[in-house]
């Protein structure tokens, strides 16, 4: 075990590890942060993504061991007092359907909002493009993001 | 026309601030404390084997392993229509990734380590994977006990032989119909295997109280279902009904592969074995694929006359479908979609035979579009063949047979109200059908086609649907249902319909995820039913509350109960306009009357439905007579594709899809899943492509060799069209909308490559590398089938 100290959503944590844990896992079953999904293991899906120091990140592929210092972000953090208009955003579209996509979208969705706060559709398409879901058709979801800073 | 308040208007859907929060909770996402064991399954490496032993003795030393159990602790058999299936293999496995036994530990990695420890030594059999290979004298039976097994008094299984059920139907003189026919076209078409890829994979908790009560908490489309399967099965463990418990949480996508039973009924039985302690069973992404359910696999072989003039005379059909090993779900796949093989045409002489068979691939079952996806590939692609081949424009084909109310079905009942041909003229603008496109590219062809479709719910005759209604102190509302919402926007309809009838908006309206213990009982959220009757069930519980408002108000204040109305919250009265009582002044704590005492008290209601006109009592060799199926949702779809001719990639120019929804509820949300549905169904037609090794070992069970679409995939344009044609039973006119928009989706883009290049393709799916081949040949007709591949 290996003690490891980051900051999470806002709140620094400290934690011990096992050399081989998983962030996910770590996450999830060690800290109670629920919102980034299991879906593939392997980088596929999306549905684990968070950010690390603003970067979007595939949590089932990182070790918690390598996130020592750094800052994670959850849509657990985003939600703490007001909703961000992403968040808004994606709610007057009613975007998502079974919504287990919804949080690794949102982190993804966040993270190209801060580089390139009015994106085109393609742009749009580009950066969810690793992020999978098989309920919306994806529509709903890009016209929210487009939505957000629309003049 | 009726005006509505809340009915047909795009209301928000009540979950989506849980979802986009991170609040939402998934089975996965809620904690059962220290003491949750974990578990590894023991998976069979052989199509089809004899078991002859298992040692557990090395695994059992492991330290921090809780239990091994295997399928000597569990001799029981269960399904929803048929009883094939045990819940770990027994004597014998029959495909690659069947359980045969499972490891309890206190963590994951402790189970994983133990499981490679139990040895089995297997017998290998013979194995089939191709469905008409197992219908030959010399394959290996499957089930040889076939002809003992339990089943629904619809099935026609065939002891000794590997078809698990035969639907016949037998409607005119077909012979007489070919007789008379000008043209015929006959040709087989084949459909692989697909795999429902919710992104939550499955998984189910149980936990056995040292009291003896048993709760499963499932990812699931049918809690009730299961809480029967499960007492079913476990009887001779001493459970029954009372002691079963089953919670459903937020279910990160069904598409049927949460429907009925599968590997629940682990986690029910593991729980057993370790009381006090709640076990989980979750499926790695990999097991998702091979051991749930996946939609079956299809040969369609198809013979269709018509005249000159493009009446159809005669309709023939033989479907060879693939259920794998257990057909106990899928043979209703087979049933229900050879019922309606036809498609929506009116057909004087009708034969259709449709085969249920065992192979040895994984067990396959239901899948959005039980079957009608893969049989509609099949008609629709030769219907347009037919229309072009004797002159007539495909569309109008359509006009001249599509099915009308009053017309006769496959099994005689005649046709529901329906707005197919409303459907037909209204995507045929939209797409500007009969106008030619023209490219400057001469590497790139563009072409348009055309489909109609239907599908009906699915199900026994007899199934049932209740809700509860009850009040909050400040008049807001619980409804408490067993439907599940899978993503289609269900809480939301169901706020809508209670709302309409109470006059209480939406957003005070709190709907309650089923809970078997409180929660009213509904048979199962598929076949696109939920809307139609647990919205009609929702209905008469409001209905009911309503009639007891109007009751204590009566008692009260003495208006005639026929002079009350609600608006706005509040019961009004027609004769006296000043009067106006709000629902939060009584409806938990009753009406003041001038002594001081009190009327009422809370108000509750509850409502059932069930329909009484259905019957599944037909003649088994004809199927004529009964009434199998409530009614059917029809619908046009239409695309616009440009392809490359070098690469045979297929751009999605522009998709239109036209839905009898009979009155949508929430227009946005049938919008909504005819977005997602249409490119669920457009990944099946061109690049999603389930393979096996020649040994029936699954090749592509991840997202990266099984692609699915990306934000990068979607059409250019999708042009959803509702239409309304009221369904007379339905809550407000509705029916159910769910699964339909993906079912046109593969005729659609076969008709447009036939119509940019010339190149009929005849197999599912219509990869870009199958197009390019048939450019590159000079080909005009693809049947190249590669699901299985040789070495």
């Amino acid at each position: 075990m290996k003690k490891i100290s980051f900051v999470l959503n806002g709140e620094k944590r400290n934690i011990y590890v096992e050399p081989n844990d998983l962030l996910l896992d770590v996450l999830r079953e060690k800290l109670g942060v629920k919102s980034p999904k299991y879906g593939c293991g392997r980088g596929d899906c999306g549905l684990c993504t968070v950010l690390i120091n603003g970067k979007s990140a595939r949590t089932c592929l990182i070790l918690a061991i390598e996130v020592d210092g750094q800052e994670i972000l959850t849509v657990e953090g985003l939600s703490k007092d007001k909703l961000t208009p992403l968040q808004e955003s994606f709610i007057k579209h009613n975007s998502f359907q079974c919504g287990f996509c919804a949080p690794g979208m949102i982190m993804t969705a966040t993270e190209l909002l801060e580089k390139n706060s009015n994106p085109t559709e393609e742009e749009v398409k580009e950066a969810i493009s690793g992020n999978l879901c098989r309920c919306t058709g994806y529509t709903p979801i890009i016209e929210a993001i487009l939505d957000v800073n629309k003049k | 026309m009726e005006e509505f308040k809340f009915i047909g208007k795009p209301v928000d859907r009540l979950d989506e601030r849980e979802k986009v929060t991170g609040a939402a909770k998934y089975v996965d996402d809620i904690e059962f404390g220290p003491n949750l064991l974990y578990t590894e399954i023991i998976e069979s490496p052989h199509p089809h084997a004899l078991i002859n032993n298992i040692n557990t003795s090395e695994a059992e030393k492991v330290e921090g392993v809780v239990k091994i159990v295997t399928g000597k602790d569990f001799p029981y058999k269960f399904g929803l229509y048929m009883k094939d299936r045990y819940i770990f293999a027994q004597d014998r496995v029959r495909f690659i990734g069947e359980q045969v036994a499972a490891v309890i530990a206190r963590d994951p990695k402790t189970a994983l380590k133990a499981a490679k420890l139990v040895k089995v030594e297997y017998e290998p059999f013979s194995a089939v994977f191709d469905p008409v290979e197992a219908l030959k004298e010399d394959a290996p039976v499957i089930h040889p006990e076939l002809g003992n097994y339990p089943h629904v008094p619809w099935f026609f299984p065939k002891g000794g032989s590997n078809v698990a059920h035969l639907r016949k139907v037998r409607k005119g003189d077909v012979e007489k119909g070919f007789k008379e026919a000008d043209f015929v076209l006959e040709d087989t078409y084949r459909i692989p295997r697909y795999a429902h890829c919710c992104l939550e994979t499955h998984i189910a908790v149980g936990l056995l109280d040292y009291s003896g009560r048993l709760t499963v908490w499932a990812s699931s489309q049918s809690p009730h279902t299961q809480r029967n399967l499960f007492a079913d099965a476990l009887a001779p463990l001493g459970f029954s009904h009372k002691d079963i418990r089953v919670i459903a949480p937020y279910v990160g996508g069904g598409f049927g592969g949460k429907a009925g039973v599968t590997m629940e009924i682990i986690a029910a039985a593991l729980a057993t074995a370790v009381k006090g302690n709640p076990v989980k069973v979750i499926w790695r992404r990999d097991q998702e694929f091979y051991n749930t359910y996946m939609r079956l696999q299809v040969m369609s072989k198809i013979k269709v006359g018509v005249k000159n003039d493009g009446i159809i005379t005669a309709f023939e059909i033989t479907n060879y479908w693939d259920a794998g090993p257990y057909a106990e779900y899928g043979a209703n796949v087979v049933n229900a979609s050879g019922l309606s093989a036809t498609g929506p045409y009116r057909m004087p002489n009708v034969k259709i035979d449709s085969y249920c068979i065992y192979t040895n691939l994984p067990a396959a079952g239901p899948y959005r579009g039980f079957g009608y996806s893969e049989m509609l590939f099949s008609v629709e692609s030769h219907m347009t063949r037919i229309a072009k081949a004797i002159g007539i424009d495909p569309v109008e084909f359509r006009r001249k047979n599509g099915i009308r109310e009053g017309d006769s079905l496959t099994y005689g009942a005649p046709m529901n109200p329906n707005g197919l041909l409303e459907a037909i003229d209204k995507v045929a603008k939209e797409i500007d059908w009969g106008k030619k496109e023209t490219l400057n590219d001469p590497d790139k062809a563009i072409g348009k086609g055309f489909a109609i479709f239907w599908k009906a719910p699915a199900m026994p005759p007899n199934v049932s649907s209740t809700a509860f209604i009850k009040f909050s102190e400040d008049g807001s509302l619980n409804v408490i249902v067993s439907g599940m919402e899978i993503g289609q926007g269900y809480l939301t309809a169901m706020a809508q319909i209670a709302a309409e009838v109470l006059t209480v908006p939406p957003e005070k309206i709190r709907i309650e995820l089923p809970d078997t213990d409180r929660n009213p009982y509904h048979w199962q959220t598929v076949a696109s039913h939920v809307t139609w009757a647990n919205g009609n069930a929702v209905k008469r519980a409001a209905l009911q509350i309503r009639d007891r408002i109007f009751e204590v108000v009566h008692e009260v204040y003495h208006y005639d109960k026929d002079t009350l109305y609600l608006e706005d919250e509040k019961v009004k009265c027609k004769l006296h306009p000043s009067f106006e009582l709000p629902l939060k002044d009584f409806v938990i704590e009753g009406i003041q009357t001038k002594d001081g005492t009190y009327r009422g008290g809370a108000i509750v209601g509850s409502g059932s439905f069930m329909p009484e006109f259905t019957s599944a009592q037909q003649d088994p060799e004809t199927s004529q007579g009964g009434h199998p199926n409530v009614h059917y949702t029809v619908g046009a779809a239409a695309v616009k594709i440009e392809i490359d001719k070098q690469t045979g990639k297929v751009r999605i120019l522009k998709a239109v899809e036209a839905l009898d929804a009979g009155k949508a509820i929430n227009p946005m949300n049938v919008k909504h899943q005819i977005y997602g549905g249409l490119l669920q169904g457009f990944a099946t037609a061109l690049y999603e492509d389930m393979r096996f090794d020649e040994n029936g070992k699954i090749l592509n069970p991840n997202f990266t060799d099984y692609k699915i679409p990306t934000s990068l995939d979607i059409p250019d344009e999708v042009v959803p069209i509702i239409v309304e044609v009221p369904q007379p039973d339905g809550p407000y006119g509705a029916r159910g909308i769910g699964e339909h928009p993906m079912i046109p989706a593969a005729p659609i883009i076969a008709n447009a490559v036939e119509d940019a290049l010339g190149v009929r393709i005849k197999s599912m799916p219509m990869t870009a590398e199958k197009i390019a081949m048939a450019i590159l040949n000079d080909k005009k007709e693809v049947d190249d089938f590669l699901m299985i591949m040789k070495k």
